[in-house]
């Protein structure tokens, strides 16, 4: 694995190594001294063209607990917003000799481009792109999923096999949701996707996941182990945004996680949420704050995602799966 | 004075072989007869080798005026001979628009000037492609470049009323307005052909529906106020079973597909190379048998180019950034032959018919597309159907590189190319330019 371009390139065996080396940098997040010296001396690059604190910090967090050297570049706002500027942002950071570029984009394929055009030589790490992909969301996702329903016991080296996840909301804008489809179908969950068939895409037929255009009937009828709730944004109502349905009312009537549907998932079910929630709209304040919820979590889990990926990709060298062995070979940094 | 060229054992249409004398501008003879009467002539064994009237495309895009640093009309026009065309139709999307009769004749002069291929300009159906204003029809029609296609290329005239008095308007000159179809609103951002790829990519997708909602009011508007309509660059199995019907009720349609619908998928996406990012969007492998069983079966007219020369810039970036469209002069040929030919769905002499004969036809070009006969213009191509070629972009004639067949064996290779009687290209490479410009 040279890049994490997409959740489609990773097969069981990538995945599963992804989340046990997730798990071994979580147990060092538990101790007084977070720091590993692993990545000292390796530049890692916050390449974003969206914004996106929580990601970035995300990723900031990660690099700088492994000792890597990071350089945050946004190029939000300046006048860079044509694709040129790709080309000549990735030249300047290869001269800055970046060993990682995570990139955010509001493009489709951007990271694909940067991987492929030789105009970066260092690993090139997904963090979004347009509504593609956004891999270690749906890894960080799986890996609080694993946490909790993939036990009892120590769940190091299991997969998901068996779990029925249901993804709600608007699918067809969601990276978020494309990601996980493959991921969870790699790792051998049931996904199921309900949203109202205007924010389905064209084509969902073709995806390893069935479709619902109905809550109600998903939740009592799977018993879903997991819900996860897609942000929905308020612009897509509009005429201009393009009119996906009919009011905010309607969306959370018919889609919306509240307390009532919350009580008719199975006990043991959690809920997800990509963040940041739009409370009232596709999740109410009693859904998002219930013990059910793991969204605060999923954010923590975040980082020790993204501590196994730039791990894997910059440390992990020829031998990845000795790689994910736990902290023999990362001795805290005293 | 041009040369006299004595074309020994060639294969017209790729109907048998003969000899054909090329003299004063003309077909001057054929048959076995043809060598005495030729004066000093350059002697071309042209065994193996098809003789076709010179190919006449009719969706060009030359780039000039405006963005000279992706094509001129030099260029493109050599690019255009290269290819075996010896009369390009110019799209009006240049910068200024071609929708006066001063910008189509200042084209109409490069053209003449370059002397490769004869430029027929396209005007604009619209003032600026802005869909609102007719522009000056009847002045770009009298004017010295005779404008007969009208276009807004790029864009589609989607006002419907605006297309109906479009459709009417030039009836007064024997026009046709070759319509763009492309739903504007059901396209907004598109970037590709909207289906299993596009919802994989993530990238907004450009429905089939779209080309063929403006195609179906369109042969019904060309209908109800008797006009002739052109379709550009046809790409989807609905358009070829709209257009089918259309000429099954005698609506007064002809429509045309791209080399790269007849050859290439949206599975080509998949890398995010924008070399492939084109406007109609590359299809599925199910439109693209249909429009080679429309083409064979004569549901589809011609094939034409849709030549879109590009900068590197414009190409060298995140596929939401790049420019639509992909060069295809120089291999168009190739492309109809490997699709179409060798697969046996056609012959040479149909090969002929779609990309001279009725382009030509349609675009009211009346020396070219001609029956290869005696006294008959030397608006001639030979093709040499034998041999495979790899394409290397940055060794086309075209300026621009973002051809889709980079790397790729193609069959066929045009050998030599005549403009009235004179030599554009000779043993598969261009003549040298003072001799054809001067000549
Ligand atoms: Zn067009």
């Amino acid at each position: 694995m040279k890049h994490l371009l997409s959740t489609a390139d990773l097969d069981v065996a990538d995945a599963v190594r992804i989340l046990d080396t997730a798990g071994s940098m979580a147990a060092t997040q538990a101790r007084e001294i977070k720091k590993l010296p692993t990545l000292r001396g390796r530049t890692v690059v916050n390449l974003f063209f969206e914004d996106s604190t929580r990601t970035r910090i995300s990723f900031e967090t990660a690099a700088k607990r492994l000792s890597a050297d990071v350089i945050n570049f946004s190029a939000k706002g300046s006048s860079v917003s044509k694709g040129e500027s790709l080309k000549d942002t990735a030249l300047t950071l290869q001269a800055m000799g970046a060993d990682a570029v995570v990139i955010r984009h509001h493009a489709s394929g951007a990271p694909h481009t940067l991987a492929t055009s030789g105009w970066t030589h260092g690993a090139v790490i997904n963090a979004g792109d347009g509504m593609h992909q956004h891999p270690t969301q749906a890894l960080l996702d799986a890996y609080t999923l694993r946490r909790h329903l993939a036990g009892p016991g120590d769940v190091t080296g299991r997969d998901l096999t068996g779990l029925r996840i249901a993804i709600v909301g608007d699918v067809l804008h969601s990276r978020v949701a494309r990601s996980n489809v493959h991921l969870l179908h790699t790792l051998g969950a049931e996904v199921v996707l309900v949203a109202p068939p205007t924010l389905l895409p064209v084509g969902v037929g073709a995806w390893p996941a069935r479709v619902s255009y109905h809550l109600d009937e998903v939740l009592a009828d799977e018993k879903p182990d997991a819900i996860m709730m897609l942000r929905v944004q308020r612009e897509r109502m509009s005429s201009a945004g393009g009119g996906f349905f009919p009011s905010p009312l309607e969306y959370t009537r018919r889609y919306g996680l509240d307390a009532r549907r919350l009580a008719l998932l199975p006990e043991h079910a959690i809920v997800l949420h990509p963040g940041p929630m739009n409370r009232g709209l596709e999740i109410s304040a009693d859904a998002a704050d219930s013990t059910r919820a793991v969204i605060v979590e999923q954010v923590a889990n975040g980082v020790a995602v993204r501590m196994a990926v730039l791990y894997l990709l910059l440390a992990g060298g020829d031998a990845p799966a000795r790689a994910a062995a736990p902290t023999d070979d990362m001795k805290v940094d005293a | 004075m041009t040369r006299n060229y004595l074309l020994r054992d060639v294969s017209p249409l790729g109907e048998g072989t003969t000899d054909v004398l090329l003299a004063d501008g003309i077909i001057a003879a054929i048959g076995a007869g043809a060598e005495a009467q030729a004066q000093d002539p350059v002697i071309i064994n042209g065994s193996g080798l098809v003789l076709l009237p010179g190919l006449v495309d009719l969706h060009t895009h030359l780039r000039e005026p405006g963005r000279e640093d992706a094509e001129t009309v030099r260029s493109g026009t050599r690019a255009a001979a290269m290819g075996g065309f010896t009369a390009v139709h110019a799209m009006a999307n240049t910068t200024p628009t071609q929708d006066t009769a001063g910008v189509v004749e200042q084209v109409w002069r490069l053209g003449r000037d370059a002397g490769w291929v004869d430029v027929r300009p396209i005007g604009a159906v619209t003032v600026g492609l802005e869909g609102e204003r007719l522009a000056e029809l009847g002045a770009m029609a009298e004017s010295a470049a005779q404008v007969r296609v009208f276009s807004d290329d790029g864009k589609c005239v989607h006002d419907p009323v605006v297309m109906r008095r479009a459709l009417e308007y030039v009836k007064a000159f024997d026009g046709v307005i070759a319509q763009h179809a492309q739903e504007p609103r059901l396209t907004e951002g598109a970037q590709m052909h909207e289906g299993v790829v596009s919802a994989e990519l993530g990238l907004a997708g450009w429905p089939a529906v779209a080309e063929e909602a403006i195609i179906a009011r369109d042969v019904l508007l060309a209908e109800h106020v008797g006009s002739r309509l052109h379709v550009c660059h046809l790409s989807t199995a609905g358009s070829v079973e709209i257009i089918r019907w259309a000429k099954s009720r005698g609506i007064d349609v002809t429509a045309e597909v791209t080399p790269h619908h007849l050859i290439l998928t949206d599975e080509l996406a998949r890398g995010y190379d924008p070399v492939f990012k084109v406007n109609p969007p590359l299809r599925t492998q199910r439109d693209v048998e249909a429009v080679r069983e429309g083409l064979a079966d004569g549901t589809i007219d011609i094939v034409a180019t849709d030549h879109a020369p590009h900068t590197r810039e414009d190409k060298d970036c995140e596929w939401g950034a790049a420019a639509f469209g992909m060069t295809g002069l120089e291999t168009a040929l190739s492309v109809v032959q490997e699709t179409m030919v060798d697969t046996g769905r056609m012959t040479w002499a149909d090969v002929a018919r779609v990309l001279s004969t009725t382009p030509a036809r349609i675009g009211r070009v009346t020396d070219h597309g001609r029956p290869i006969a005696v006294g008959e213009p030397a608006n001639l191509t030979l093709v040499d159907p034998g041999i495979r070629r790899v394409v290397v972009p940055e060794e086309q004639a075209t300026h621009s590189v973002n051809s889709p067949f980079r790397g790729r064996e193609l069959a066929g290779c045009v050998i030599a190319t005549w403009l009235r009687g004179r030599a554009t290209v000779m043993d598969g490479s261009a003549c040298d330019e003072s001799v054809v410009v001067s000549s």
